[in-house]
């Protein structure tokens, strides 16, 4: 596919790691943000490839794993009662929230439907004006306006049984949260190649110049990763902090601003709780005041719910930065993707589940690249 | 989660005052609203995120970051030191 084929060139890809290795000459620790950007990486092998000086340590950027465990349960509570059609992205399905998930409530006689856009979702509130349907909006920046799409054209096409449960995260205030921790190793971020077609490179730049970190925005395919390591190598090696723009084809510095627009016009930011990190001020979006009646956690009172986390689980660290996936004893054994403990087993773009899908295991030889 | 893909549009259309498309993704054809990117028109790849298009892929980008990529191991050689006669 064009545009996909040749950042997957293995002749290209060789160039850049001779360049990394010629530019490096220290130790340096770098994190990429996005969870794509992980499932990547650990696919394509591309952390094993580095000189030794060169560590990639895996971010917060997983909006599935992120999830808080009490709004999972609100979903499961919502999905669960009568005359409810619950729709949701396809990654929610199997994520296990304190008794049950979607897959087994759908088993169970729930009725629950997997949307490839949130405006299908809307479409099914039209087809089906007798049941109540909600949407579980997650994501980042990336997916905001699509969600917010589906809840202002129900608005405005008068679909009032369309309701969204919202849980949203925003990608700076992670960063900050992680360059916060005591304990950072961090020096260098490959950005949120997608999160920022939405809204541009220009809030990056404040942070860039805060923590006097480089921050390079970088694509998903194994070339554009080794590229966004590069830049941020040199300007490291170079001691030039600031943001730099490796996704140029689809990322501007603007970000698309109608897209942003729409984002407000539907959301707001607030705190938001992170499973495995805990609440990050100003970390979120919630539904507006204007479109209260399309907010699920107002049309259905589930209650007040009580969660908690497996005490052996480590996810919080490891969304930090902090540590890998090998460093916890339960890796592998007692949590795996089909019995998840936390954060970053839930999902497939979780560190956790790349490195279990992948093979890699604990004790395993490492290739000398 | 954000995994979006380009696809190269191959048909617009309006459905009730939004502006759609159809963009194919290397055979597979799928719905895609343009509407929040109105520069986008046929013939054109968009980057696409649960059937919402996010950005243009700018080819004369693509191709210059690419050409730079592709031509780094001569820069290398260039500043590699002369090997003694």
């Amino acid at each position: 596919m064009k545009y996909l084929d040749e950042y997957r060139d293995g002749r290209v890809a060789a160039k850049i790691l001779g360049e990394i290795r010629r530019v490096t000459t220290r130790p340096w620790t770098l994190m990429e943000v996005c969870g794509g950007q992980t499932h990547s990486i650990v696919k394509h092998g591309v952390d094993r490839l580095l000189p030794p000086e060169i560590e990639l340590v895996h971010g917060p950027g997983c909006p599935v794993c992120v999830t808080p465990l009490e709004q999972i349960d609100k979903a499961h509570a919502i999905a669960a009662r009568p005359g409810v059609v619950f729709t949701s992205f396809g990654d929610m399905l199997r994520v296990p929230g304190s008794h049950t998930d979607l897959l087994r409530l759908k088993s169970a006689g729930a009725d629950v439907r997997v949307v490839y856009a949130p405006l299908d979702a809307v479409r099914i509130a039209q087809d089906n004006p007798g049941r109540e349907v909600v949407f579980f909006a997650i994501g980042f920046e990336t997916t905001a306006p699509a969600n917010a799409l589906a809840v202002t054209r129900a608005r405005a096409l008068g679909v009032t049984n369309f309701t969204l449960l919202v849980s949203h995260v925003l990608v700076p205030p992670a960063i900050a949260a992680v360059l916060q921790s005591p304990g950072n190793r961090v020096r260098g971020f490959l950005g949120p190649g997608h999160v920022c077609t939405v809204m541009g490179t220009r809030e990056y730049e404040a942070i860039a110049r805060h923590y006097a970190i480089p921050i390079v925005i970088t694509g998903f395919e194994p070339v554009d990763l080794l590229d966004g390591i590069l830049r941020t190598v040199r300007r490291l090696e170079t001691g030039a902090a600031g943001v730099e723009n490796q996704y140029s084809r689809v990322v501007s510095p603007g970000g698309n601003a109608a897209a942003q627009g729409l984002i407000w016009s539907a959301f707001e930011v607030c705190d938001r709780k992170w499973r495995g990190i805990g609440t990050i001020p100003k970390s979120g979006l919630r539904l507006r005041y204007e479109l209260r009646e399309h907010d699920a956690e107002r049309r259905f009172d589930v209650g007040a719910l009580e969660t908690h986390e497996p005490a052996a689980c480590i996810s919080g660290q490891i969304l930090r930065g902090l540590k890998k996936p090998h460093d916890c004893p339960a890796f592998g054994t007692q949590c795996t993707p089909a019995t998840p403990l936390g954060a970053t087993m839930v999902s497939a773009e979780g560190a956790c589940a790349a490195y279990y899908v992948y093979g890699r295991h604990p004790g395993e030889p490492v290739p000398v690249p | 989660m954000c995994l979006a893909i380009p696809g190269k549009v191959i048909e617009v259309f309006e459905d009730r005052g939004l502006r759609m498309g159809r963009a194919d993704f290397g055979g597979t054809i799928r719905k895609v609203c343009l509407e929040h990117l109105p520069e986008a028109g046929l013939g054109d790849y968009v980057l696409v995120h649960v059937g919402f298009a996010l950005s243009r892929v700018d080819p004369e980008e693509a191709e210059r970051t690419y050409r730079f990529l592709e031509e780094l191991d001569q820069l290398g050689e260039l500043r590699a030191p002369e090997a003694e006669p």
